[in-house]
């Protein structure tokens, strides 16, 4: 039977990788569950409680040697030589900037899965173990903050006298920032945030925050969900903003990290020397080089004026039940989907996007980075319909489980029979195939990428093209015999009211089709 | 005047710019930004086509006694026919988009079959083979033209449900359309060989009869596959009409038309996991439902308030409209939810399934006429996902695309075709009107699920009900 290893972490570390509930479902997911005595101690998860889950509790040495093992901090050196080769270790393995942890990793001949890898995909949100911790380590920053303030957050008129409420500028709003504007503004604060992506703002405003917007011409587009770096004069016009709010606000709350480089600085000693006494920063990216300027990893700085600078790196261990909690629930999330056969089995199917994304060493070799993965739907099935649609479009008749063979027969015999019609046609008939096989290629593929939205606006266009038919009539009108005049007169009419009605239709249709930001309430 | 020169050639030339004309048209109807521009071009490449052929024709007929009374005809139907089209396009409800298009696509048909007829009746003098090629040609003209005619009445009746829009089972119907085929290509060889009128009048009444029978045979649920296909007949019929008439144009609008009509149709039943063949052979009507009397449980109902508390405190709601809310005209009530819950910090997002509504992308214009912004009306594929996510799904009008049974059942009628996947959600409201099965008559389970709870009534009034309530 495969049996998982919980292991103790080292260091400061407060979490564990799986809680007494989490052992439950990797059970059910038909895995035997090792815990390491005194793991989840610090998470206040005695180890009765895992027991009672149906855990068994080892000793350190039997836990790590488990066929697949979770931890949530990368493994050190010394854990790294204890594991056995084949081993699956599960953990936060930052791969971007560890190549050597990855080496070691490899060299030891283990399967490696980064959970901090996994690629902001809807299917993937229930195992993205970045979002996660970044939520709580957001609400702690604010936590953090208010412990360290000599005020109250919300603003109050009592019989003392009356009080105003604290001023909060978050920096970046992605889910660390959200959270941040979130806890702040149920503290009673007024709450400001600053985010590169335009797109956050309705974010921002939905939960209690007033996005400031930096006034730029250019817009950030993000294609894997995250921030990118920005340019020249939007960074002017930013910390100009910057500036101007360091010397008004309270509470500064930064949290800007672009991935795979160093933290943008946003904050200067100099705006920071602007802030009144007894303001407080807390730089999240204190450990990524820092937003602030005299920010210390892990440390909490007191400036010449009096501002309090936190630059904890451990924000979420800080909150170690509910971190280890929603830390073991993606990580359990992603043993199901590794476990397809809910058999204690696990597989690894490297054409699944997830999956592929997360291994990052398997079996001793390096597959670290993987693939890129766009988070904007883009149309990729675009060039397969299109190649269906030419099949289709050369032999419009079912293709019933052809082989590749077969079809490209019938599209041979197709053409060779066009040929053969187009050779031995008496003049005018060829000229006219010839522009009516153009035609028919051209519609195929001038539509092929139509939006859904627009199917109706569409045919109903190509039902007044059609009306051209009114030409044809037009031509006749003026024959000789009566019957054809009174006849093609009858068709003209009909068909002036599909040409005149189709067009008038489509442009009422196309009038109500609007972007949200131009509808008014 | 020089040779070269002639009204022939000038209007030779404006045909190649109408053409252009036309395509750029549709490929500007491909997307929303280029979508106005699209019509425009559509406009001016038919406005450019017409005055050429009347302007060709003026030419030609000045002076010839019997052609005056033709050109007062063509003024006077040109006026007549234009402002009946133009009223109806602005009186005509949103919800009655798809009978419009359907009556507007017989028109095509008719309009062929008469030139079909005309180009029997008054004949170019043609010698030996071109006049043979000239004859197949007035017969298939014809033969397209009365199949799209009947069979656009037909959807327009049974839309606008005037008819039944169950589908129409006679035995052996296969083997009645292809009898169909084999006659018409039998008498057009003799017609090739005999050109009599009589053999006109057999094909025109053969035509008419295949068409109706065709749509008759389709159920009214697979209506949108059906108005694209006719679509694409009514292309096609024009195209058949060029040929007959020597005329380019014709014959590249036609073509046009007519391979972007079976494309879109191709692409619906894509999304239907239907076969393409057998929309065009017509008769693919869903079969009556073999068990229709398991007992699937009990269903729970849920008052407009208690749904109203349920959106109050959701997170994420998923709207899934359907045909029921097109009946009900209920798309103003849900975009006033819609704003008001959004509002209220919820994130609100419509999710469209490829054939919801009796035409493609009906329920896309329906929301667009109440002004939903078109970014967060999201399609099958881009919200499936996220439905195991969804606190709130409501579900107002839609019956066979939300149905598990189509993923879950692989021994229902509608097994394999892709659905919204609703049942995953937290909670799912469903607005109708009974426990009526929807238009496929397949029993949808979906209704008798844990989370699925039931609010009947008008979708219309139910959700003016919970406006109120909020």
């Amino acid at each position: 039977m495969t049996r998982i290893g919980v292991v103790t972490e080292q260091g400061s570390e407060t979490r564990v990788a799986a809680t007494p509930a989490t052992v439950k479902q990797l059970i059910g997911l038909g895995y035997e569950v090792a815990v390491e005595a005194g793991a989840g101690e610090r998470s206040s998860f005695p180890d009765d409680a895992y027991v009672a889950a149906g855990a068994s509790i080892v000793p350190t040495a039997e836990a790590i040697t488990s066929d697949i093992v979770l931890k949530v901090n990368a493994p050190t050196d010394d854990e790294i030589a204890q594991l056995r080769p084949g081993t699956t270790l599960v953990s936060l393995l930052s791969p971007a900037l560890r190549p050597d942890l990855l080496e070691a990793l490899s060299a030891r001949g283990v399967t490696a899965i980064a959970l901090d890898a996994v690629p902001r995909i809807s299917r993937a949100q229930s195992m993205d173990v970045l979002s996660s911790m970044a939520n709580i380590a957001g609400y702690r920053a604010v936590v953090e903050a208010a412990h360290e303030f000599g005020r109250f957050f919300t603003g109050q008129v009592t019989a003392a006298g009356k009080v105003p409420p604290a001023k909060v500028l978050v920096a970046g709003a992605g889910v660390a920032g959200l959270a941040a504007i979130g806890a702040a503004s149920s503290l009673g604060a007024i709450v400001r945030a600053t985010d590169p992506r335009p797109e956050v703002a309705d974010q921002v405003k939905s939960i209690g925050g007033e996005y400031l917007k930096v006034e730029v011409d250019e817009v950030m587009q993000s294609t894997d969900g995250y921030a990118k770096a920005t340019s020249e004069a939007y960074d002017r016009r930013a910390a100009e903003i910057y500036s101007e709010q360091a010397a008004d606000v309270d509470i500064i709350i930064t949290t800007a990290l672009i991935p795979g480089r160093p933290a943008p600085r946003l904050i200067t000693a100099a705006d920071v020397a602007s802030m009144r006494p007894g303001s407080v920063i807390v730089d999240m990216a204190a450990g990524m080089g820092g937003n602030v300027e005299g920010s210390v990893a892990g440390e909490r700085v007191v400036t010449p004026n009096g501002v309090v600078i936190l630059g904890y790196t451990d924000l979420a261990s800080r909150l170690p039940t509910q971190a280890s909690q929603l830390y073991a629930t993606n990580l359990v999330n992603l043993v199901k989907l590794l476990t397809p056969g809910k058999d204690g089995q696990l597989v690894i199917d490297f054409d699944d996007i997830v999956q592929r994304s997360v291994t990052v060493v398997r079996d001793g070799e390096t597959t670290w980075p993987p693939p890129p993965v766009q988070v904007s739907a883009a149309p990729a099935a675009g060039s397969a319909t299109k190649a269906d649609a030419a099949a289709s479009a050369a032999e419009p008749k079912p293709k019933r489980q052809l082989t590749p063979a077969g079809r490209a027969g019938l599209i041979a015999l197709g053409i060779a029979g066009l040929f053969l019609l187009n050779a031995f046609a008496p003049q005018p008939l060829p000229q006219h195939i010839t522009v009516f096989v153009l035609a028919v290629v051209a519609g195929f593929y001038v539509i092929s990428k139509v939006a859904h939205a627009l199917h109706t606006p569409l045919m109903s266009v190509t039902n007044a093209i059609s009306g051209i038919i009114i030409v044809g009539a037009i031509v006749q009108v003026t024959s000789e015999v009566p019957a054809v005049q009174v006849l093609a007169s009858i068709a003209i009419l009909i068909a002036s009211i599909n040409v005149f009605g189709g067009f008038a239709v489509t442009r009422r249709m196309l009038s109500m089709f609007a972007k949200g930001d131009r509808v008014s309430s | 005047m020089p040779e070269t020169l002639t009204p022939e050639s000038i209007a030779g030339a404006a045909y190649i710019v109408a053409a252009l004309l036309f395509i750029l048209s549709l490929a500007g109807l491909s997307r929303h930004e280029t979508a106005r521009a699209g019509v425009g071009y559509g406009i001016a490449g038919m406005a450019i086509a017409l005055t050429a052929t009347i302007w060709v024709t003026v030419q030609d007929a000045w002076g010839e006694p019997g052609s005056l009374l033709g050109l007062v005809l063509l003024v006077v139907t040109v006026l007549i026919g234009g402002s009946i089209g133009l009223w109806r396009a602005r009186i005509v409800e949103m919800t009655g988009m798809p009978e419009l298009i359907a009556l507007l696509h017989s028109f095509v048909g008719l309009a062929a079959v008469i030139v079909g007829w005309n180009g029997h009746l008054d004949p170019p003098a043609l010698e030996g083979a071109l006049a043979d090629i000239h004859h197949a040609e007035v017969f298939i003209g014809i033969f397209i033209g009365g199949v799209t005619f009947t069979g656009s009445i037909v959807a327009f009746l049974k839309l606008s449900a005037r008819m039944k829009s169950a589908p129409l089972v006679l035995p052996g119907k296969n083997v009645m359309n292809l009898g169909a085929l084999v006659v018409f290509v039998a008498l057009t060889v003799w017609y090739v060989m005999d050109s009599q009128l009589w053999l006109l009048v057999v094909v025109t009444a053969l035509a008419f009869a295949l068409g109706w029978h065709l749509v008759a045979s389709i159920g009214g649920g697979d209506m949108p596959v059906v108005i694209s296909m006719l679509n694409s007949y009514s292309g096609w019929a024009a195209a058949a009409a060029g040929f007959l008439l020597n005329n380019d144009l014709l014959i590249v609008t036609g073509a046009l038309v007519g391979s972007s009509g079976a494309y879109l149709s191709y692409i619906m039943c894509k999304a239907m996991n239907r076969s393409f063949i057998s929309v065009i052979a017509g008769g693919f009507g869903i079969e009556a439902p073999a068990k229709g009397d398991t007992d699937l449980g009990e269903y729970r109902e849920i008052q407009a308030t208690d749904a109203a508390e349920l959106l109050k405190s959701a997170e994420r709601v998923v709207i899934t409209p359907g045909y029921g809310m097109a009946v009900a005209q209920a798309q103003y009530p849900v975009a006033d939810l819609t704003h008001k819950l959004r509002e209220r910090g919820v994130d609100v997002r419509f999710g469209i399934h490829p054939v919801a509504g009796r035409l493609p992308g009906h329920m896309n214009v329906l929301l667009a006429e109440a002004k939903v912004p078109y970014d967060i009306v999201e399609e099958m594929d881009e919200i499936n996902d996220d439905l195991a996510t969804t606190s709130v799904v409501l579900v107002i009008g839609a019956n066979d695309t939300v149905n598990p049974a189509a993923a879950e059942d692989p021994g229902s009628p509608i097994a394999g075709m892709p659905v919204l996947r609703v049942w995953e959600a937290e909670n799912v409201i469903v607005f109708k009107r009974s426990m009526a099965s929807g238009y496929a008559g397949v029993p949808n389970p979906l209704f008798y699920r844990e989370n699925a709870q039931m609010l009947f009534g008008d979708a219309k009034d139910r959700v003016e009900d919970i406006l109120k309530a909020l």
